[in-house]
């Protein structure tokens, strides 16, 4: 890539990001209601998740299919918290044991779990919303990469990780709060989280945050890191004999994708007050890979899109027919695979990027006009590297 | 779609004597009449911007008509629906015909959030008849507490919980668990039990509901295991349970791994039927034994509320009138029954408020009964739960219970057990 290609795209992805600012900080909350809102606010927690799979997907050539487990990680870091925080002698009087959460105590725990006891305070949640995915991701890092496990293999074990977790939180139910997860969070330090205003400033303080998270993720691409990243994918051998430890980077990027997906659980659970299990298993976990897939996995704004799209058309389809909406789903999937393997970013950059360059010359055409530099026109979905990438 | 009967026989089984009881069941069924006649004007029975207009009244039906639990809830919504027909068919609610808005709750809690929320936000919905699994009313839960709705909630659960937005036409543990251990005790002279569960919170509750009343009976609990959702292999359980032959196999296990237990049981010899050994379970209703087979269960006994083979007028009206409906084939199970109230309560407590507002009727909920309940006579508790009667059936090997007892009196429902936490 040239220096004029670079500052091209660069221009390019600020421009798209500022439209996805805009459209998720001003178009939805002016145009939609609170309850649209609140859904679009859940479809965003996803997007964490599906901006992280870009990084060590789309870029490092990991494919997860394990990142629910990270969601729910930093979704149940969060939900413990809020439910001690619920839990006080007053509220759970009922109980035989008060002042434990209520799962605890119809399971005859009649004590608070020690690793619960540091989920009191809330910095200590907070860091762990991001630490725990991390350290987990790490793990698992460290026993598949320098071991050298990768492509379908590291795909299958992380299948299976998210199989053993969800057997785990189902099983130990007296700990977890079992099949039903931990529900019923109403507060934050006092604060009633389920209020309409709460739920206004939860929406924005997740828009900022994934704004924050796609920033990061940029900066991160567009370093030096990045580019060894795509590198890899390419041809790891030749990486690994130019002196780079790729274990590590490979161990990084993933780790990177588990605290961000650790942060999207987390402002889910803040958002709809509860936490589950249903997020940690496989059958999410594809989800999510789904949502980058559709918005195009080299690209970290087409993520989002993606997230929003996909769940969206959830939404919709299966509030226009109950009955048959999974169908209509599938047959979205495999036309987008069939279709437009990149994604809508892929689709953008083949048809809709092109038309750029050429109105801008007719207008300087009929214009009479010499080629001005600030005539950048606006890329909504993606930053071309999705086809320098290809 | 016609129905041979618009309304249901009122007197027919009136178990009853109380005169109360039957003024009010005639009082209940005049209501459509006069509602007929004169339906009251919108803004008096609806105050708080429900989805009511001169001439309907909208309701939501939230079940999973998707994924794994699918199979369970489909009765639910056929039951709901066909009440609902019947309800229009007579006249409808205060003069308004009932509409439905469906949701798929697809198997998925948070699912189940997000419609229910749709629902009463955006629908405004006067009830909601929905929800199967714990998990899913749990989920569901602080979005009716949050936004004021009504839930009619039709599965046997394990109690602990008492919302005043939700009106629980199932048994909770309690009254499923304790006339059946004592039904047991007496007829089969039963000394040990071994008690056996799928792995999470209702049979837990309800085992430990069950451990108590066996010791405070001063008899015995020879083991206690647990298993995944899911599980299928029972083997090494039946080894114990051969090991230590108890006179009782107290099973509590829930959807798919029923087939494997009931099977494996069978393939070793191990002979509920006119055996020494007793199985009595709640949790396989006649919707289960689709899966199990008939002649792998055959012999085994449940304890429920309602069996489809219930001889009473009621019962056999609804039977016809459901198979009328959903075709010759179905099977109707405890919860497709207990579905079936939700409708009909809802109204009649509707009618009782003279109103929609949410507030309204759940003031005026307490102490409503349905003399037309395929089951007999339920009345709702001050703890929003219904009265109603517990009954054993013996399994047929082809798919139905034969009812072999029910109790005396309506077993009083109650959440928080003094004495079983």
């Amino acid at each position: 890539m040239n220096a004029a290609q670079s500052t091209a795209a660069s221009r390019s992805f600020w421009l798209g990001f500022a439209l996805l600012a805009g459209l998720i900080l001003l178009v939805f909350p002016v145009l939609l209601d609170s309850f649209r809102l609140n859904l679009v606010g859940r479809y965003l927690t996803y997007a964490f998740v599906a901006v992280g799979l870009v990084l060590c997907w789309g870029y490092g050539g990991i494919l997860s299919l394990g990142q629910g487990v990270f969601f729910g990680l930093g979704g149940y870091c969060l939900a413990m918290f809020l439910k001690l925080e619920s839990s006080t002698p007053e509220a759970t009087a009922i109980q035989s044991t008060p002042g434990i959460p209520d799962f605890m105590d119809w399971n005859q725990i009649t004590a608070l779990p020690w690793f619960w006891e540091p989920f009191n305070y809330l910095p200590v949640a907070l860091i762990a919303v991001l630490v725990v995915p991390a350290v987990f991701a790490y793990v698992i890092g460290v026993a598949m990469f320098k071991r050298r496990v990768s492509g379908v293999y590291f795909a299958i074990i992380t299948q299976a990780i998210a199989a053993i977790m969800t057997i785990l939180i189902i099983g130990q139910q007296g700990y977890t709060g079992g099949i039903n997860g931990i529900t019923d969070l109403r507060t934050l330090l006092g604060w009633d989280i389920r209020s309409e205003s709460a739920k206004t400033i939860l929406y924005f303080v997740n828009a900022v945050l994934l704004l924050g998270a796609l920033v990061l993720a940029r900066w991160i691409l567009t370093s030096k890191l990045g580019r060894i990243l795509v590198a890899m994918r390419g041809k790891e051998d030749r990486v690994r004999f130019s002196g780079y430890s790729v274990a590590n980077f490979k161990i990084f990027i993933f780790c990177v994708a588990a605290a961000m997906s650790g942060v999207g659980g987390a402002m889910f659970t803040l958002q709809f007050g509860f936490m589950s299990p249903s997020f940690v298993g496989i059958v999410p976990s594809i989800e999510m890979v789904i949502f980058a897939a559709v918005g195009g996995r080299l690209s970290i704004l087409g993520a989002v899109y993606g997230a929003l799209i996909v769940n969206w058309a959830k939404s919709a389809l299966s509030e226009a027919f109950p009955e048959l909406w999974l169908f209509a789903m599938g047959a979205l999937f495999i036309a987008v695979v069939m279709a437009f393997p990149n994604g809508l970013a892929g689709l953008y950059s083949v048809y809709v990027a092109p038309i750029f360059p050429r109105i801008r010359a007719w207008a300087q055409r009929t214009r009479g006009m010499a080629p001005s530099a600030t005539s950048a026109s606006a890329p909504p979905l993606a930053e071309p590297e999705v086809s320098n990438a290809r | 779609m016609r129905f041979p009967r618009p309304t249901i026989p009122i007197f027919g089984h009136a178990t009853r004597s109380k005169p109360t009881g039957v003024l009010l069941g005639a009082a209940l069924c005049l209501a459509p009449l006069l509602a007929l006649a004169e339906a009251p004007p919108t803004e008096e029975v609806s105050t708080t911007g429900l989805a009511v207009t001169d001439d309907t009244v909208t309701v939501g039906i939230l079940h999973s008509t998707t994924g794994t639990m699918a199979i369970s809830e489909t009765g639910s919504v056929q039951a709901e629906k066909l009440a609902i027909q019947q309800i229009n068919d007579a006249g409808g609610v205060l003069g308004r015909k009932i509409e439905i808005i469906q949701e798929d709750g697809a198997s998925d809690w948070p699912t189940f959030a997000e419609k229910s929320k749709k629902l009463l936000v955006e629908d405004k919905v006067a009830a909601v008849f929905g929800c199967w699994t714990s998990a899913s009313r749990k989920a569901v839960l602080p979005v009716f507490e949050q936004y004021n709705g009504m839930l009619y909630y039709p599965t046997f659960y394990e109690g602990l919980e008492q919302s005043p937005n939700v009106i629980y036409t199932g048994q909770e543990a309690t009254q499923q668990i304790l006339a059946g251990i004592d039904w047991v005790v007496d007829e089969k002279d039963a000394k040990t039990f071994f008690l056996l569960g799928s792995d999470y919170i209702w049979p837990r509750t309800s085992n430990k509901i069950a451990r108590k009343h066996i010791e405070k009976l001063g008899l015995k609990v020879v083991g206690e295991e647990y298993y995944p959702l899911g599980h299928t292999q029972f083997n090494s359980v039946i080894n114990k349970i051969k090991l230590r032959k108890p006179d009782v196999i107290y099973a509590i296990v829930v959807g798919g791994s029923n087939v494997a237990f009931y099977k494996q049981l069978k393939a070793a010899g191990l002979d509920i039927d006119e055996g020494k050994t007793t199985l009595l379970t709640i949790s396989v209703t006649e919707d289960e034994i689709l899966g199990i087979g008939g002649e792998n269960i055959e012999g085994a006994y449940a304890a429920m509320k309602y069996f489809q083979s219930l001889d009473n007028e009621n019962n056999k009206a609804f039977v016809a009138a459901f198979k009328e409906m959903w075709g010759e084939d179905s099977v109707i199970g405890d919860v497709t029954q207990a579905a079936y109230l939700g409708p009909w309560l809802w109204k009649a407590a509707v009618e009782k408020a003279g109103s929609f507002d949410i507030d309204k009727v759940r003031e005026a909920s307490p102490g409503i009964e349905l003399t037309t309940a395929p089951e007999g006579y339920v009345r709702i508790h001050e703890n929003h739960h219904l009265w109603s009667k517990t009954r054993v059936g013996l399994a047929r090997a082809d798919g139905q219970y034969d009812v072999v007892y029910e109790t005396e009196e309506l077993m009083e429902p109650d959440p928080f057990p003094e004495g079983y936490q």
